[in-house]
C-alpha cells in the first residue's frame, strides 16, 4: 500500500505534534507518524511547562498558534509567575500540568486540524531519490510517499536507559526506541553525538506526610499561558518543598561507584542546570542540602515529581536517599529515577531552517537536535513543520531573527555554535531580552503568522482587536495628564508616556482599566523600556545588514589566506550562510570576515 | 538601513592634500550641511566647508558621486581639504556631529565595496592578499597583546565584568534556585565592585599614550595677542615657521611644527592670540581654533598674565621678552627670549622633563585610542549598571560593557558567561 503526503512526521511529542499540526494549519497534507497514538502529546519528565526563557518559548508558539500553550491551560493545576518581582522581560510564567489533561488536549487539537493524519508505526528507513527525500518505510512495510520528513524522535533514537546495574533499550520506561532508523542515520555518516539526561523517582503521595511540610499554593493571579483560553479552567493545587540532607548525602555518596554516571558507563554530556542529585553532591560537597520541590502530576494521580533529584542510582539507594528527607519518611516509590543516553544530530548540520543540508527534505526537530526541554521542543516543531511547508508551498519562511524571538535565539544558536550539553532556553541568551517580553509574543509575531498563514481566524481576530485597544490606549496616553496622584507634587501637566518613564505610575493610572490589565501591563512595559531599546538600534542595524549580506555555502574555507585552524573548523561545522552569521561564531574576527566575505564575492562572480 | 561613513581615505596630515570620504546615505545630506549646496555629480567644485555652528572649517574641493555608479555603490562623496592636522580633526569633528554619520570600521570602505559588488575579480585578488597580510598582523598583535602585561589586565577585568555578570544573571534566570543568592542580598555588593571596575578601567584610559609617542606630544603657545608666541616657536623650532609682527592678531590660524626634544617628538602649535573682542571674522575663526588646539594640549606654554592661562595640569609659565626689559610674572615662572636665546635651554629642558612623564615609560605597555575608547566605554556602562535598580537594566549595562571588552580582545560570548553561571552555583531542578 503506498500513501502519499506532502509532509510525514515522525513522533508524536512536543515536538512532533506542533511540526505536524503547523504544517497542516499552513495547508499541507500531513501525516503524524507514531508508535502508540496513545501517547500523542506524553510528557515524559516533570509535569510543569513554561519557566523563565522557556515560558518565552511557550508563549512565542502560542502566538503563531501553536498547541502547547493552549494544552496547558486546559491542564493548569498550578501556575506560578517566575521572578515576578522583576522586570516583565525576565517574568516567566510556569504551570503543573495534569498529564492525562495535557495529553487528552493535545490529542483532542490533533484530530480537530485539518489536513492531519496520525498513522501508528514505526518509522524504518528513509527513501531518497536523488539525494532528496521521497519517502518513508515502515516496519511493517509499507511505504509513504511524500516530499519532505521532520525528524521530532526525541530520545528514541539509539536510546539507552540507567539505572544502577541496569541496561534497557528505549527512550522512555515500558517503550521501544526507533533503532533501524538510527542505524540508516549513522551511515549518511550524519554528524551525531551523544548526550545524556535523567529524570527523579516518582513518588505515591498518599505515602508523604504533607503537614511537615512548606506549601506553594497557585499564584492567585488570572494569567493564562495562551490568551486563547480566556480563564483557568481547572481546580489549583499546591506544590510542596523538602531539602536533601547529610544524611541524604551520605547515602548517595555510598552510591556513587554504582552509578553509571560516574562507573564511566555513559559517555554522553549532561546538562549543567539540570545536574544528577549525584552530580549535584560531587560537585558541591560543601554545601549542607538542596530543595526538592514535590508537583503534583494530576488532579486524580498519586504520583509525585520530586524535582531537584534526577538520578540514576540503583534502586536501593534511591530509596533509602527518599527516606531520609523529611516528609518522606515513609515514602514509596511507583517508578526509580533513570538516565537516558542518546544520539542527537550535531546540530551544525541544518539550516536555520531546521533542514539537514545534506538532504533535502528532511528536517529535524527537538531532542534530536540536542536539546531538553518541551518548550524548546515545541518551538522548533512549531519552526520545522513552518519552514517545510513554506518550502513545499513556494513561500518565503518565518522572518525571525534573534532580535523578535527566543525561537530565533535557540535555532541560531543551535545551527551555528551545536551543543556540548542539552541545550535549554535562558534569558540570558538573548541579547536583545528587554524586547523579548513573554508578554509581548502576541505583539511580536502573530502579524507575521497572519502573514505566514498559520494563524486560524479565532486568533486573528483577537490580535485585530488587541492591536486596536492598543492604539487605542497609547492615542489616550499620548496626551497631557496632571500628576496622577494629585497634591502638592504636581507641576506642570505631562503626557502619560513621560509620566511612565517613572517606574511608580502605571498606563492604568491615567486611562483606567478600560483597556483590560493585560494589554495595560504591556503598554506601560513598552513605554518604561523604549529608551533602552532605541539606543540598540545601531547595534540591530548592524545585526540586520550583515544578515543580509548572503554568504555562498560552498566555500573551501580552507582556501582562505589568513583564517586559522579553528576558525575553519568552526566554520566548516555550521557553514553559515549570511556573513552576520559567521560573525556569530566564537572566534571570528573582524578581519576574518572581511576575507570570507571576499571569498564569497569571489565564487559568486566565477 | 545602513549608517553613513566617512574617514580619512589618504596618508596621515599633515600633507599637501587630505582627501576625507563619506559614504552611505547621509552622504549628499553630510556635504550639503557642510558645503551649503551638492555641487554636480562627479564635478570638482570650490566650497567654503562650514561646521554646526557656522564656523569656517576649510576652503576645499569637493566631489560628489550619486551610487550606485561610486567607488562603494553607495552615495560617495569627496573632500578635499588642506592637509594639515587641524582642518583634518575639525572636518572630521563635524561630520560625527551629524546625525547619521559615524566614523568608518578598519576596512569598511572596501567591505561595502565588495557588498555591492563593486570591486572586480582581479581587484577582489589582489585586496584578499591585503586582507590576508591585515589578518596576520591582527593575530601577531593579539598574541603580543595576550603576552603583554596589558593582556594579562584586561583578562583579569574580563573575568571580574563576566563574574559580576554571573551574579546578576543567576538572579534572574535562576531566582528560585535555593543556592543563588535571594532577592537583593548581592545587589549591594554587586553594585559596589561595578563601580570600583569602572574606576580601575578609567585610570587606565586616562594613563599616557602610544599616539603621543608616535605623533608627537602636543605643546600649544598660548596667550594674549602679540605676547611673543610666534617669536618663541620660531626660535624653538629654529626656523621661521610662524609670521611675526608687531601687530596684534597676525596669526590667525594654528601654525603646527614638528620638532624633536630629547629623543621625544613634539608638535609645537602656535596659536591666534586669545582676546575677547575682535571685529575680523577670520581672526574669530582663529581664535575659536585656538580655544580647540588648547583643550587637547599636552603641554602649554602660557605666555599671558601669571595665573590667567587655561586651567591644565603641565602649563608653564613664561615671561617671554625677556630682552625687552623686566621680568614681570615672578620667581618660577620662566623668563626666556626668543631674540637672545636667554632662557631657550632651560625652558627645552622643562618641555622634555615634561614630556616624558607624559608618554608610557619603556618597558610599559601603551594603549591606542581603539582600546582606550573601549575602556571608557566600558567604565561608562559599569557606572551605568552600578547606578541602575532595575536588575534587567544592570543587566543591559554589564552586557554593553561585556560588548566593549569583546571588541577589546576580540573575544565573545555568553557561554562564558554561562560558565561562569554553572560553575560558581548549584543550579538544577
Amino acid at each position: 500500500m503506498t500513501q502519499t503526503f506532502d509532509i510525514i512526521v515522525v513522533g508524536g511529542g512536543h515536538a512532533g505534534v506542533e511540526a505536524a499540526a503547523a504544517a497542516a494549519r499552513m495547508g499541507c497534507n500531513v501525516a503524524l507518524l507514531t508508535l502508540d497514538r496513545t501517547k500523542i502529546g506524553a510528557m515524559s519528565c516533570n509535569p510543569a511547562i513554561g519557566g523563565l526563557g522557556k515560558g518565552h518559548l511557550v508563549r512565542e508558539v502560542d502566538a503563531l498558534d501553536g498547541l502547547i500553550a493552549r494544552a496547558a491551560d486546559a491542564a493548569a493545576i498550578h501556575y506560578r509567575m517566575l521572578n515576578s518581582s522583576k522586570g516583565a522581560a525576565v517574568r516567566g510564567p510556569r504551570v503543573q500540568a495534569d498529564r492525562r489533561l495535557f495529553r487528552d488536549a493535545i490529542q483532542t487539537m490533533v484530530r480537530a486540524q485539518s489536513n492531519l493524519t496520525i498513522i501508528e508505526g514505526e518509522a524504518a528507513e528513509l527513501v531518497l531519490q536523488g539525494g532528496v527525500i521521497a519517502g518513508l518505510i515502515l516496519a511493517s512495510g509499507d511505504r509513504i510517499a511524500c516530499r519532505a520528513v521532520i525528524l521530532a524522535t526525541g530520545t528514541f533514537l539509539g536510546g539507552k536507559m540507567f539505572r544502577g546495574e541496569e541496561r534497557m533499550d528505549g527512550g522512555r520506561v515500558g517503550e521501544g526506541g526507533a533503532t533501524r532508523l538510527a542505524a540508516q542515520m549513522r551511515d549518511m555518516a550524519l554528524p551525531m553525538a551523544r548526550l545524556k539526561t535523567g529524570t527523579p523517582p516518582r513518588l505515591d503521595g498518599r505515602t508523604i506526610d504533607w503537614a511537615k511540610l512548606e506549601q506553594q499554593p497557585s499564584d492567585d493571579g488570572h494569567w493564562t499561558m495562551s490568551p486563547m483560553s480566556g480563564a483557568r479552567s481547572v481546580p489549583q493545587l499546591f506544590c510542596a518543598i523538602t531539602r536533601t540532607n547529610q544524611r541524604s548525602h551520605d547515602i548517595i555518596r555510598s552510591g556513587l561507584d554504582r552509578s553509571p554516571l560516574f562507573s564511566g558507563h555513559i559517555d554522553g554530556a549532561g546538562p549543567r542546570y539540570c545536574p544528577s542529585i549525584e552530580d549535584k553532591i560531587h560537585r558541591f560537597g560543601d554545601r549542607d542540602g538542596h530543595q526538592v520541590f514535590l508537583e503534583p502530576e494530576g488532579l486524580d494521580d498519586h504520583a509525585i515529581y520530586p524535582n531537584g533529584i534526577s538520578t540514576s542510582l540503583p534502586v536501593d539507594i534511591q530509596h533509602a536517599m527518599l527516606r531520609s528527607m523529611r516528609g518522606l519518611e515513609h515514602v514509596e516509590m511507583v517508578v526509580p529515577g533513570y538516565a537516558v543516553e542518546y544520539d542527537h544530530i550535531d546540530p551544525r548540520a541544518l539550516d536555520h531552517g531546521l533542514q539537514l543540508r545534506a538532504m533535502p527534505g528532511l528536517y529535524c526537530a527537538g531532542q534530536i537536535n540536542g536539546t531538553t526541554g518541551y518548550e524548546e521542543a515545541a518551538a522548533q516543531g512549531l519552526m520545522a513543520g513552518l519552514h517545510a511547508a513554506a518550502e513545499l508551498l513556494g513561500k518565503p519562511g518565518p522572518a525571525l531573527d534573534r532580535a523578535n524571538s527566543y525561537m530565533a535565539v535557540m535555532i541560531d544558536d543551535l545551527v551555528l555554535q551545536g551543543v556540548t550539553e542539552p541545550y535549554r532556553m535562558l534569558t540570558a541568551r538573548a541579547e536583545y531580552r528587554l524586547r523579548l517580553r513573554s508578554d509581548n509574543a502576541m505583539t511580536r509575531l502573530t502579524g507575521m503568522g497572519i502573514a505566514l498563514g498559520c494563524v486560524g481566524a479565532e486568533r486573528a481576530e483577537k490580535h485585530a482587536s488587541m492591536a486596536q485597544r492598543k492604539a487605542a490606549a497609547l492615542d489616550q496616553l499620548n496626551q497631557r495628564f496632571d500628576h496622577p496622584h494629585g497634591g502638592g507634587k504636581a507641576g506642570p501637566p505631562k503626557t502619560g508616556a513621560e509620566w511612565l518613564a517613572h517606574p511608580e505610575y502605571h498606563a492604568r493610572d491615567f486611562v483606567g482599566d478600560k483597556f483590560g490589565a493585560e494589554l495595560l501591563d504591556e503598554v506601560t512595559e513598552d513605554i518604561r523600556y523604549a529608551p533602552y531599546l532605541l539606543r540598540q538600534d545601531n547595534e540591530l542595524n548592524l545585526l540586520q545588514r550583515n544578515d543580509s549580506l548572503r554568504l555562498n555555502r560552498d566555500m573551501d574555507y580552507r582556501r582562505i589566506a589568513g583564517l586559522s585552524n579553528e576558525m575553519v573548523e568552526r566554520l566548516e561545522a555550521a557553514r553559515p550562510d549570511s556573513l552576520g552569521a559567521a560573525g556569530r561564531l566564537r572566534g571570528i574576527t573582524p578581519a576574518a570576515l572581511t576575507a570570507i566575505l571576499v571569498a564569497s564575492k569571489k565564487l559568486t562572480v566565477a | 538601513m545602513a549608517d553613513t561613513i566617512f574617514a580619512l581615505s589618504s596618508g596621515q596630515p599633515p600633507a599637501a592634500i587630505a582627501i576625507v570620504r563619506i559614504s552611505g546615505p547621509q552622504a549628499l545630506v553630510a556635504l550639503a550641511q557642510l558645503a551649503g549646496r551638492v555641487p554636480e555629480p562627479r564635478t570638482a567644485a570650490l566650497q567654503m566647508l562650514r561646521g554646526g555652528d557656522g564656523a569656517v572649517l576649510d576652503q576645499a574641493v569637493v566631489l560628489s558621486f550619486p551610487g550606485p555608479n561610486s567607488a562603494t555603490g553607495e552615495d560617495l562623496v569627496e573632500l578635499h581639504l588642506h592637509g594639515g592636522r587641524a582642518v583634518v580633526r575639525a572636518v572630521e569633528s563635524a561630520l560625527a556631529q551629524i546625525a547619521g554619520l559615524r566614523a568608518a570600521e578598519a576596512g569598511e570602505f572596501t567591505r561595502r565595496a565588495f557588498a555591492n559588488g563593486r570591486i572586480d575579480l582581479g581587484q577582489a585578488e589582489a585586496l584578499s592578499d591585503l586582507l590576508s597580510a591585515e589578518t596576520e598582523w591582527q593575530r601577531r598583535a593579539a598574541i603580543d597583546m595576550a603576552g603583554s602585561g596589558f593582556g594579562r589586565q584586561v583578562e583579569q577585568w574580563r573575568q571580574h565584568l563576566l563574574q559580576l555578570s554571573a551574579m546578576v544573571e543567576a538572579e534572574l534566570d535562576f531566582s528560585d534556585e535555593d543556592d543563588v543568592a535571594s532577592e537583593g542580598q548581592a545587589d549591594d555588593q554587586v553594585a559596589a565592585d561595578a563601580l570600583a571596575l569602572a574606576n580601575q578601567l578609567s585610570a587606565e584610559a586616562a594613563k599616557p599614550t602610544v599616539e603621543r609617542l608616535r605623533d608627537g606630544l602636543r605643546v600649544v603657545l598660548a596667550g594674549p595677542p602679540n605676547a611673543g608666541k610666534s617669536s618663541l616657536i620660531n626660535a624653538l623650532a629654529q626656523r621661521d615657521a610662524a609670521i611675526v609682527s608687531d601687530m596684534a592678531g597676525t596669526t590667525r590660524d594654528v601654525v603646527e611644527v614638528p620638532i624633536a626634544l630629547g629623543g621625544l617628538a613634539f608638535v609645537l602649535s602656535d596659536t591666534a592670540g586669545l582676546r575677547d573682542s575682535t571685529d575680523d571674522a577670520i581672526e574669530k575663526v582663529g581664535i575659536q581654533r585656538a580655544q580647540a588646539a588648547l583643550d587637547r594640549a599636552d603641554i602649554i606654554l602660557w605666555l599671558g598674565e601669571r595665573g590667567h592661562g587655561p586651567d591644565h595640569a603641565a602649563l608653564i609659565e613664561i615671561d617671554s621678552k625677556a630682552d625687552l626689559g623686566g621680568l614681570t610674572k615672578g620667581d618660577d615662572a620662566l623668563p626666556v627670549s626668543a631674540v637672545t636665546g636667554d632662557g631657550l635651554r632651560a625652558l627645552q629642558d622643562r618641555i622634555v622633563a615634561l614630556g616624558k612623564t607624559l608618554v608610557p615609560r619603556p618597558g610599559d605597555y601603551a594603549l591606542n585610542a581603539r582600546q582606550r575608547d573601549e575602556l571608557r566605554d566600558a567604565a561608562n556602562q559599569l557606572e551605568d549598571a552600578a547606578k541602575a535598580r532595575d536588575l534587567l537594566l544592570r543587566a543591559e549595562h554589564l552586557r554593553l560593557a561585556r560588548l566593549a571588552f569583546d571588541r577589546l580582545t576580540g573575544r565573545t560570548h555568553t557561554e562564558n558567561l554561562l560558565d561562569h553561571i554553572f560553575s560558581d552555583f548549584c543550579i538544577g531542578k
